[in-house]
Parts: structure tokens; sequence; C-alpha cells
């Protein structure tokens, strides 16, 4: 095996060339990714990233890392089989808001639920981009787009309220060109142990731009967006705003000055999932101020242990399966020449 | 009063009843009383769709059906000798599978007006002069139960419960059947719970008896044991013969065993049965659904595992596309198709081979894949690792059919010697300092398989066509054209690998060929022998792939002046045969939720000779 040491951006970067349109997140992301993966210390061969169909379906052939870019939606089961076969590997799933919350919703939620050792990385542009343009299951309602020509009349998914829906065990949003909090965020899921979902909000400069400039514009951004920090008082907008228990325990911004520093709410990652339930709700999209950051992470065994130990409790109390054993058990019955 | 004792060489015997009264176990238990004595058997369960309809009625009836015999036996008999009815409902529904002038076991204690009602008689069948011609026996089998039951102490529902039993001991008197394995299996299932196992005991104890003693019964029926090869036998279903065959193929391949699976009638046997063998390394995943399980068959495939995925035709749709993933990506992967009659939920719990041309067919796009068919329980052991030498060698998934049928239905196994099944060698690929080619092809046209973990290795793959060779993105039209060729070609070179098709024609000179594929083989061998007994000079051969066809098939086909091919289905292998060798083959097709009957087979060969 290589020296862990030796790893360098380059020895996660394949030889293909990346071909998204110019101007797409996308690349944002690839590059943080390919910068962050040798600080992980993990070698390529020991690394998997599965993608679907869409544009985020690509990534899997510019990481230089095992790699299967699987049909639409079905990433996650992909990555389940992987993971559960071999616990051993870093496995990722690259997928996008249509591709993990339509067509493959069902296998998100239960690679969520039963905490498969999978990083699950949700590029949400908030549009479908290969297929020229129609509305995403996170597109706003009114959105106008080819299929919606009148305005979408569909309620849009909250990514991160769904995975904790889903009993997900680290929950987080980060954004494409924030490339600090992106490579902190990938790296705390990269250290969980078990499903960690992050949605990473990014840019269609095509056929949905300008869709997150509130939060991705510098000057914009650092007033609405509200960093979460693991024990830290939730305040945001330069430290003039805060975000505190209102009436009918319902959380509301509110002004730092005239708030009473106590009802200020502390964020914390580990407690009931009530807290970040309530923060991934606290905005109705990426229009208003929202919540960036880990929102959830707590412990539980993850799917590959779990199999893996039942298989060794079954070893332990019924032996080695023998093959001679099995098919000579119970009633048989001989013939003689 | 002394018995007269007749022998026998056959004998179809049916127990039916609610679906609550127990009726597979009872077929289950007297089969394996029938196996432990030597006979040659076969076994045909026969249950509804509904868990519990409501009692009394046709829709509820669940039926056992067994032929044992002292020569070789083919089929569960297309027609039962003795019926074993429970109530007036179970005589309804499966009075048209008596031969004239059988047996006719009625719990009379059933027969009031009520279930007369709810089983849609009119009047008593028994009066009406509807049973004329049958021998009817007519026990008060709940009461004498329940009075034999009494001394334990149980309820009355719970001694109602054991009639059951009063009828497994009843008929294993009538044909000699050794009750002790019937007594040891009571302790072994309800040791734990003395007075239940009692009041069964008591049960069977009292039907064996009343066979005995009561001058109802005139004779018992002998049938003695039929001559077979030596060695260890044991009784078997299709469903645990392919659960094991996979789990054999895992043993002699070194590749753990990955079992994707989601909830399926008839398939779910198979999932049931490798959960419970996870001593050997078995990983069973009950998906979310049928398309994740066999998504996760593939990635666990990917990693270098022994991915399987099991399902009824519904499901098979379903993973359609995946199975096109497969196909393009070269993985090995097994896909088991227990079919069952079609289309949509057709009919959940009866059997059918309506999937033969969505296995050969149903995906978008060129996608050939290998099909391999089991034609008995037992057989479904040796296809499994057919199936896995064939994925493994050539990087290909392959589709298993079984059907409902054969999943349901047991017969005699002789069984393998473990040490003598031929080894699997996954040859992994290994890193040889040169650039890695992930869709280099090596003499069989198979591509490496490459798993995570491996180093310098790393490659990807993906639905998107690969290029020859280096396996990048590719989609240069002549590059296209020269894969679809590839892959069409690694499958058909397939048969290189595989047996000729076996004919079976004594004098050669064949006027017609009868040609099955899967669960008919018994059906046909029986009516092939038949028809050879009465004179015909005829001829039978019975193919296991049926992608890719042996390389005589073709010959096989061509060499008689008339083919005729059984089906449970429309014409399915017909379809393929005329296609592929222009031959008037001619289809014999019945889609009644049942297997084939051999007598219907023999007019179907009467008329393909002289019609």
């Amino acid at each position: 095996m290589a020296d862990t040491l030796s790893f360098t951006k380059k020895t996660f970067t394949s030889d293909q060339e990346p071909r998204w349109c110019p101007g797409c997140g996308d690349y944002a992301i690839l590059a943080a990714v390919q910068a962050f993966m040798p600080e992980l210390g993990i070698a390529p061969e020991n690394t998997v990233f599965v993608s679907g169909i869409g544009c985020s379906g690509r990534f899997t052939y510019y990481m230089d890392t095992y790699g299967f870019h699987g049909i639409h939606g079905r990433a996650p089961a992909i990555a389940t089989g992987i993971a559960t076969a071999k616990p051993d590997l870093d496995v990722w799933v690259v997928t996008g808001d249509g591709d993990a919350l339509s067509i493959g919703g069902n296998h998100l939620i239960h690679a969520l639920r039963r905490n498969v050792n999978l990083k699950i990385l949700l590029f949400n542009n908030q549009i479908y981009g290969l297929t020229k343009g129609q509305y995403s299951p996170t597109s706003e309602v009114g959105k106008v787009t080819k299929s919606t020509p009148f305005g979408s009349v569909d309620r849009p998914f909250d990514p991160v309220a769904l995975a904790l829906g889903a009993a997900a065990t680290f929950v987080a949003r980060t954004i494409d060109n924030d490339r600090k909090h992106l490579t902190e965020v990938l790296r705390q899921a990269a250290e969980h142990q078990g499903a960690a979902f992050v949605e990473i909000y990014q840019n269609c400069n095509v056929f949905n731009d300008g869709a997150f400039d509130l939060l991705r514009d510098k000057t914009q951004g650092a007033h609405n967006q509200i960093r979460l920090v693991h024990g830290e008082p939730i305040v945001f907008d330069e430290g003039t705003k805060c975000v505190r228990l209102g009436a009918n325990g319902r959380l509301e911004i509110a002004e730092v000055a005239g708030t009473d520093p106590d009802a200020i709410i502390t964020h914390d990652v580990h407690g009931p999932p009530s807290l970040a339930f309530t923060l991934a709700h606290l905005s109705q999209g990426p229009t208003e101020p929202t919540c960036m950051g880990v929102f959830r992470q707590v412990e539980r065994d993850t799917y590959g242990e779990a199999i893996q130990a039942q298989i060794g409790h079954a070893k332990e109390r019924l032996g080695e399966g023998d093959l001679r054993a099995l098919l000579y058990g119970g009633d048989t019955w001989d013939v003689e020449a | 009063m002394s018995k007269t004792v007749e022998e026998r060489e056959h004998v179809v015997v049916r127990f039916a009843g609610d679906s609550g009264d127990g009726m597979q176990l009872t077929g289950d238990r007297f089969t394996s009383a029938t196996a432990l004595l030597g006979n040659d058997l076969a076994t045909l369960p026969d249950f509804p769709a509904e868990i519990r309809a409501p009692a009394g009625t046709v829709h509820g009836v669940s039926a056992f059906q067994i032929q044992f015999a002292s020569t070789d036996v083919a089929t569960p008999g297309d027609h039962a000798d003795v019926l074993v009815a429970m109530n007036p409902a179970a005589l309804k529904a499966d009075l048209a599978t008596v031969v004239k002038g059988g047996n006719l076991i009625l719990n009379e204690d059933a027969f009031t007006s009520r279930n007369l009602e709810k089983a849609g008689y009119a009047s008593d069948p028994r009066s009406s002069g509807e049973l004329d011609g049958y021998q009817v026996y007519s026990v008060p089998m709940t009461s004498i139960t329940v009075r034999a039951v009494e001394p334990v102490g149980v309820s009355k529902k719970e001694a109602e419960r054991a009639k059951n039993m009063f009828a497994l001991g009843l008929v294993s008197w009538m044909y000699g059947r050794p009750t002790e394995p019937t007594l040891e299996w009571l302790e072994r299932k309800f040791g734990s719970k003395p007075e239940i196992h009692d009041a069964n005991v008591a049960a069977f104890h009292a039907g064996y008896n009343f066979g005995e003693t009561t001058e109802l019964f005139a004779h018992q029926v002998l049938v003695k044991a039929a001559p077979a090869e030596q060695g260890t036998y044991r009784n078997i279903a299709g469903a645990q013969a392919l659960a094991w065959g996979l789990i054999a193929a895992s043993k002699t391949s070194g590749l753990p065993l990955f079992y994707a699976s989601y909830p399926i009638t008839p398939a779910s046997d198979l999932l049931h049965e490798l959960s419970r063998h996870k001593n050997f390394g078995v990983v069973t995943v009950q998906a979310e659904d049928e398309i994740a399980a066999a998504n996760m068959a593939l990635g666990a495939a990917f990693a270098g595992q022994l991915g399987v995925t099991g399902t009824s035709g519904p499901g098979l749709d379903l993973k359609a596309e995946t199975i096109g993933l497969a196909v393009i990506t070269e993985l090995p992967m097994i896909v088991v198709d227990v079919q069952r009659a079609g289309p949509s939920t057709g009919l959940p719990t009866k059997t059918e081979q309506g999937d033969l041309l969505t296995a050969m067919f149903g995906r978008h796009g060129e996608s050939p894949i290998p099909i391999v068919a089991a034609s008995s329980p037992s057989d479904c052991f040796e296809v499994a690792l057919d199936a896995v030498r064939v994925a493994v060698r050539y990087r290909t998934p392959v589709i298993v059919l079984s059907d409902s049928f054969l999943q349901n239905s047991s017969e005699p196994w002789l069984l393998p010697d473990p040490a003598s099944l031929p080894a699997i060698d996954p040859a992994f690929a290994e890193a040889n300092g040169e650039p890695f080619l992930p869709y280099a092809r090596n003499a069989d046209g198979a591509r490496p398989w490459a798993i995570p973990g491996t180093p310098g290795l790393q490659h990807r793959i993906g639905g998107l066509e690969r290029e020859d060779g280096t396996g990048a993105i590719s989609y240069e039209p002549e590059n296209h054209e020269l894969m679809t060729h590839l892959r069409r070609a690694k499958v058909e070179g397939i048969a290189s690998s595989l047996p000729p098709l076996d004919v079976d024609d004594p004098d050669g000179d064949a006027e017609l060929l009868v040609l099955g594929w899967g669960s008919t083989a018994g059906t046909i061998r029986a009516a092939v022998q038949r028809a050879r007994a009465g004179g015909t000079k005829i001829a039978s051969a019975h193919l296991r792939w049926l992608n890719p066809m042996p390389s005589n098939a073709g010959d096989v086909v061509r060499r008689y002046p008339k083919v005729l091919i059984p089906e449970i289905n429309e014409g399915q292998l017909a379809m393929l045969i005329r296609a592929r060798f222009l031959v008037d083959a001619r289809s014999f097709s019945r889609v009644q939720g049942r297997p084939l009957w051999a007598d219907e087979l023999d007019e179907a060969i009467e008329e393909a000779l002289h019609g």
C-alpha cells in the first residue's frame, strides 16, 4: 500500500477531463473533494465513489478511486451493497436533488434509517440540469420551467428535514462556493461512522442561475447564512441576529439586542432530533436566512457492523457452516447397493 | 378382524381442507414417512392466495397432493386416487381432481347444513347422487378426535385442531406408512408443550387405529420401495435446494453469499431459508423494494461477493433496468425468478412458465443474458451451481428460472458428496505494473473482475457505453457496435462450455421430438414413456440453458420431422425455436396455474403425430 502521507490531490484526480458546463458549481465541489481526500489518509484503492444519473453522476469519473456510475436514483442501493459486503471500504455517494429525492427517494431514506456507512453528498441545484431544465423536487412553488410554463404547484422537499425524518445519524448543509465551510463539513462527514448526509447548495448557472444568491453572494451571505456550531449560541449577521425560542415552542429569528442571552438557542448536534428538525424548518428555503453546518450527529451501530455481528453470533452458536452437515442433516435414508 | 393387503405400483393421495386446517403440514409429514419408506415420490402443494379466506368457503381450500410409487415417479400425478376432504368446500373444490372410482374420505362432522351452504352446495352431495361412482368413506374425524384427546385435558378448540393428525394417522394406516417418523417429529415440534404434543399423538393414534379396527376399510394398500441408485437420500423441495445450491456455490467459489430480496410470493422462501444459514457467512438483506434488492446485489458483486437477488414475475419487471446495468458493467450477478402466473399480480400462488421471453428480452437495448432453468426440485441445487459457475467465469449476470411448482414441490434427492463439487475460481484481477484495462477481454470474452481494495486497479464503471479495452466513456458509433457484438459473442460463447443437448431416442428413428424446459420435465418424461410403451417412436430432450442453447440444439430440432414443445405459457420456447432454427415446431400450451398433466400431453402427442 502506498504511504498515506504521500497522498496528494493528484492521487485522487483521474485522467478524465471534467465535462460540466463552464461556471457550474460542481467544479468547486470536485476541487474541494479532491483536495481534501488526501487528508483522510485513506488509500484511493479503499475508496469508492458511487453516483446516479444527472449532472452530479459524472463526479465518479473524475476521482481516481474505485467508482460505480449507476442508474437513476439507485446509487444508495448500490452503495449499500458495497458497504455491507465490505465494511472496511470508504464509500461515498454523489447524487442530485432529482436523483436522490425523486426517482431514488426510497433508497435514500432506507440507507439513512439503516445507518449504512456511506457519505452521501446531495448536490441540490433545485433543477433538472441534464434533461435541460425541468423543475425538481426541491424547486419552489411557482417555479416556471419548460415543464411548468404556468409555474410549479408542487411543494418542495427540504432535504435536511427529510434526512432527519429518516433518522439519519449525521445531517449537514453547506454550499459550493465556500471552500472552507464545504471542506470542514465534509471532514466531519468523513469522520462520522454511519450514514452521513450532506446537502450542498450548488448553483446551476445555465438553468437556475442565482437560486442561492442570498446565501452564496459574499455580501448577502454574510447577512443570511446562519452558521451552526455545536455548543455555541446560534447568532448570525455579524452577531446582530440570533435564533431564540418563541411562542408555542417555535424558534424565531430576533435581534440580539433586546434578547435575553439565556433565550438564545445553543446548538447541540448530539441532542434529540427536535432541535435539528426545528432549525431545518426555520426558513422556507434559501430565499430566507438559512441554517448551514452540521444539524445533527449521533452514534449508532452501522448496518455493516450489525450484519457482521449477527454472522459472528451465528457462527459462535452454530459453528462455522459445514456443507456436508447441512445436506446430510435431518431426515435422510440410505439405499444399499 | 383381519384385513387384506393389496399391492399397488403407485398411488396419488390428496389432502384438502381449510387454510387453517393444517393440510400442508399433514402432507409434509406423510411425505417424510413415505420418503423414509423408500418410495419414489413427487408432491404438489396447492394453496390459495389468501392467508385465511373465510372459513368453509371454496376460496379458502388448501390442498397437498403426493404421488408415491415402487417405480420411477415423474409427476405429482394428474389425478388423485384418494381425496381426504376435511369439509364440504374441500370436496367441492377438489372433487374434479379425483379419478373416477377413487376414494373420498370425508370428515362427516364438517358436513353441516351451514358448511354445505358456505361451500355452495344446494344439497348434501353425499345423498344427491353427485358422488355416485366414487368410493365414499364418511368418518366423523372431529368428534372421534375430540373424544380421543379428552384424557389429555386440552381445550375443545385445541382438541379439534388436532383432527389433521387423525387424518394423517388414518391415511398412514391405509398405506402402511411407518408411524415413528411422525411421532418423532411431534416430539421435536411440541416437546416443550406436553399437552399439545399429547393431544396430537392421541389424535394420530386414533386415526391409525380407526383404520385398523373399523370395518369401514376392508384392506390396506402397500406400495413397495422403489429401486434406487445406492447412496444417501433426503426429501427436498425446490426452494430449499436452490438456497443450498447458492450456499454450496459460495463455499466452492470462496465468495461470500450476499442475498438481497424483497418479500414476494413464491420467492420469499429463498429469503427465509438463506436467512437461517448466517453461520455460512451469508448476508441477507430484506431490501426496501425489488429495485433496491437488485442494486444491492450488483453493488456486492462489484465489491467481490456472490451477489444474488431473488424474485417472482412482477419483481423481475422492476429489476429490468438493473439487470441491464449488470449486462453493461459485466459483473457476475445471479437473478432468481420463481415464475408465477401473470400478467401483473395474476395468480400469485399458482405456477406458470410465462417469464422466459421476459428473461430473454425484457430490457431495453441489445442486452443478452444467460438463462438457466431448473427441471425438478432437486435440480435447483445443480442449477444454482451452474449459474454461479457461468456468472463468475464469464463476468455476466445470469437469470435462473424456477417456478412456483418447483419451489414448493418435493422429491427424493440422492445427495452429492460436497467434496466432489468442482471449485469455482473467482480469478480476481491483480496489478501487474501495466496500465489497467478494465474492459480488456480474455479468451472467453470476459473482462477482469477488479474489486475495491485492490491497489493499483482503481477504475470506474457504469451504465454509459464503454470504450473497448480502456472502459472510458465512449460515444463513438463504431465502438458501440463493437461492444454490442462483443457482449453478444461472449454470451453465445458460453455454449462451448455447456454439455450438448441430450436426446432420449432409444432407436434413433423417432418421428416426433418432444422438447421442453423447466418444471415440465417430469410430465414430459411420463408422457413419453407411456407413448413409447404403446409402440410410438418418440424422442424427447430438455433444455437446461435457454440462452445460450447448447451448440447442437439446432441440429437436434432439425433432425426430427415433427417437434412438439409443451409449455405452461402460450408458446414462448416454441417462438424462440421457430425463430432461431426455422423449424415448424408445434406448441402445446396450458396456462391454468398448475403443472401440465401427462394425460393431456398424451393427447397432444397423438395429435402431433396423426392430427
